[in-house]
């Protein structure tokens, strides 16, 4: 049980993001979360939309090359030290992050912490035995 | 007061010259026709043989030879003597794609460090002098082009050969380094760091010989006033023997070709059609005193002009300018041949579509060269590090195949410069010519 998120490679330079986030207004695609990992000349961006399947169109027609990942979304109490539990869960089950970030949403009192790992199922099993909140797709797209 | 390695001959008389010329040229095409079948299917297919040529007034009739010969003959089939009559073997500077070799026998090596000692002696060397040879030893002609007429003239040679910045420096101001043999960007970079360390005071140096790249006025300025020196020019290329090809004089205007090993024209590079002297047109050159791998009319690809004009520096052989251009896309980086499709093929062998473009420029007088690549869906993952490592493989893979870094920095789909739909493949903001 994973949500998608989409990975765009971007070059470094000024403008890019103006660029990337008006073609988004442009077909009114709401964001709900947004990360980025630079390097010395380009960057991937992560995000997660209310849209998936337009904006990979979207995108792609505007000639950026992305693709969908696979990531594990958590549900926690927005409040210190919640979020303990889970990298601890994660890291006793032997999980390794790539990467994470989390958002939060005016539509519920919650915060939601995104995880990418190279074994989602596995990352899942482990959460939910532990009583964590692991967030469907389904349950994500409500939070638009 | 100039002083000549082999004044009888640097300062023959043009009828002289002409007739060495005739009678060597005679006897090398005569030799390559009998002993090398290339050159006499070559030749035969132009219908042309030996006995059509009396003198170098016959030498247009004679077939082009062009890298594409050397790649098609390689290795051994341009050899005109037996392996067991030559010595050596040195190659073109790390380029794989297009890789040439050239054979020497003893006496081809001799007459290679005479034209050498001609270049030292040219820029006042003599046997009184400590010439520090920086060039690249081993398969490149410059360490062992230099290091031989450093010998012949009789001076005390350092056998540095390049890189080891440290060491080069405490040499030349131990040993007191007069004369210094590199490339002029790493003449450059050493000026540099004479000058950061504050060793100007310490250091004897009276001249240098640089060549095997393009340098600009601006540069020999700079290194002639970082240094406290005279920076001379030299030229040639591994196909004709090395450098000593042709060497600049105390005129510091154009370099004498010598003639007496090496005949030169000046094509139009479309038609092929020889041009009268002062014309700008591509460097051809003929060699009469090799005996392991004599060239005919080897196209240079080198755009340049020569000059009868008499030289105050006495010597009567023909000038060339510097070279003002290539006739094909080869650059000269950091000393190195590069052509676009080497960095092309590393590319399509990596998985890379041919959407690429190479950006050449010069920072503090040192090459820099950059390959742009666009990403593609396939290569694309979410993972930074993943992308990284992609750059990194492409630097190790071109390092491998040119023999020097490229910075590879991946881009964009269709964000690099197109011109009638095709990428422009190459950007070189040096100005170099």
């Amino acid at each position: 049980m994973t949500v998608q998120q989409i990975s765009v490679f971007v070059e470094n330079r000024p403008g890019q993001l103006a660029e990337f986030t008006k073609l988004l207004e442009a077909k009114n695609i709401d964001l709900r979360a947004l990360s980025m990992a630079e390097a010395e000349d380009f960057g991937i961006l992560r995000i997660i939309v209310d849209d998936t399947y337009n904006t990979i169109q979207t995108l792609k027609n505007a000639g950026y090359i992305c693709s969908v990942t696979p990531v594990v979304a958590v549900e926690i109490e927005d409040k210190p030290g919640s979020l303990v539990k889970v990298v601890h869960t994660l890291a006793e089950g032997g999980i390794n992050l790539e990467y994470t970030y989390a958002f939060l949403t005016s539509k519920k009192a919650a915060a939601y912490v995104i995880f990418r790992v190279a074994d989602s199922d596995a990352a899942v099993e482990i959460l939910r035995k532990a009583g964590i909140k692991v967030v469907s797709q389904e349950e994500l797209e409500t939070l638009f | 007061m100039q002083k000549y390695y082999q004044p009888e001959i640097e300062c023959a008389s043009q009828e002289q010259i002409k007739a060495w010329q005739d009678e060597r040229l005679v006897e090398t095409v005569r030799r390559v026709y009998e002993n090398v079948p290339y050159y006499r299917a070559k030749m035969e297919a132009k219908g042309v043989t030996p006995d059509d040529i009396k003198s170098t007034a016959d030498l247009h009739k004679l077939p082009f030879l062009t890298k594409d010969d050397l790649r098609d003959a390689y290795p051994y089939g341009l050899m005109a003597k037996p392996v067991k009559d030559c010595v050596r073997i040195q190659s073109t500077s790390g380029t794989t794609g297009r890789r040439v070799v050239a054979f020497y026998t003893q006496h081809d090596i001799d007459l290679w460090e005479d034209c050498c000692a001609r270049a030292i002696m040219a820029v006042g060397g003599t046997e009184e002098d400590v010439v520090q040879v920086s060039y690249g030893y081993g398969l490149f002609t410059g360490g062992p082009g230099l290091n031989g007429g450093s010998h012949k003239v009789g001076c005390l040679t350092l056998p540095m050969s390049s890189g080891n910045t440290d060491r080069q420096l405490q040499f030349m101001c131990d040993l007191g380094t007069t004369i210094l043999c590199c490339t002029p960007s790493y003449a450059a970079y050493l000026a540099e760091s004479i000058h950061e360390k504050g060793l100007r005071d310490q250091i004897k140096l009276k001249a240098g010989i640089f060549g095997a790249e393009a340098w600009t006025p601006e540069m020999r300025r700079d290194i002639e006033e970082k240094l406290g020196i005279k920076a001379y020019d030299i030229y040639g290329l591994t196909e004709i023997s090395g450098p000593g090809v042709s060497f600049e004089c105390s005129e510091q205007a154009g370099m004498h070709i010598n003639e007496d090993h090496f005949i030169a024209e000046i094509i139009d590079p479309k038609t092929g059609e020889v041009l009268p002297e002062g014309e700008k047109g591509e460097l051809v050159f003929t060699s009469i005193t090799k005996e392991a791998f004599p060239l005919i009319r080897y196209r240079t690809k080198d755009i340049c002009v020569l000059t009868r004009k008499p030289c105050s520096c006495g010597r009567t052989h023909v000038k060339m300018s510097k070279p003002m251009g290539r006739s094909d896309d080869m650059m000269i980086i950091k000393g190195v041949n590069v052509f676009p499709s080497q960095v092309e093929a590393v590319l399509m062998k990596q998985g890379y579509p041919a959407n690429y473009q190479i950006l050449v420029s010069r920072e503090n007088n040192s090459d820099k060269m950059e390959v742009h690549v666009e990403m593609t869906p396939e290569m694309f993952s979410d993972n930074l590090s993943h992308v990284s490592a992609r750059e990194k493989e492409l630097e190790s893979a071109l390092k491998a195949m040119l023999g020097i870094y490229a910075d590879v920095k991946l881009v964009a789909p269709k964000s690099i410069a197109r011109s009638e739909g095709k990428a422009v493949r190459v950007v070189d903001t040096r100005n170099l010519y």
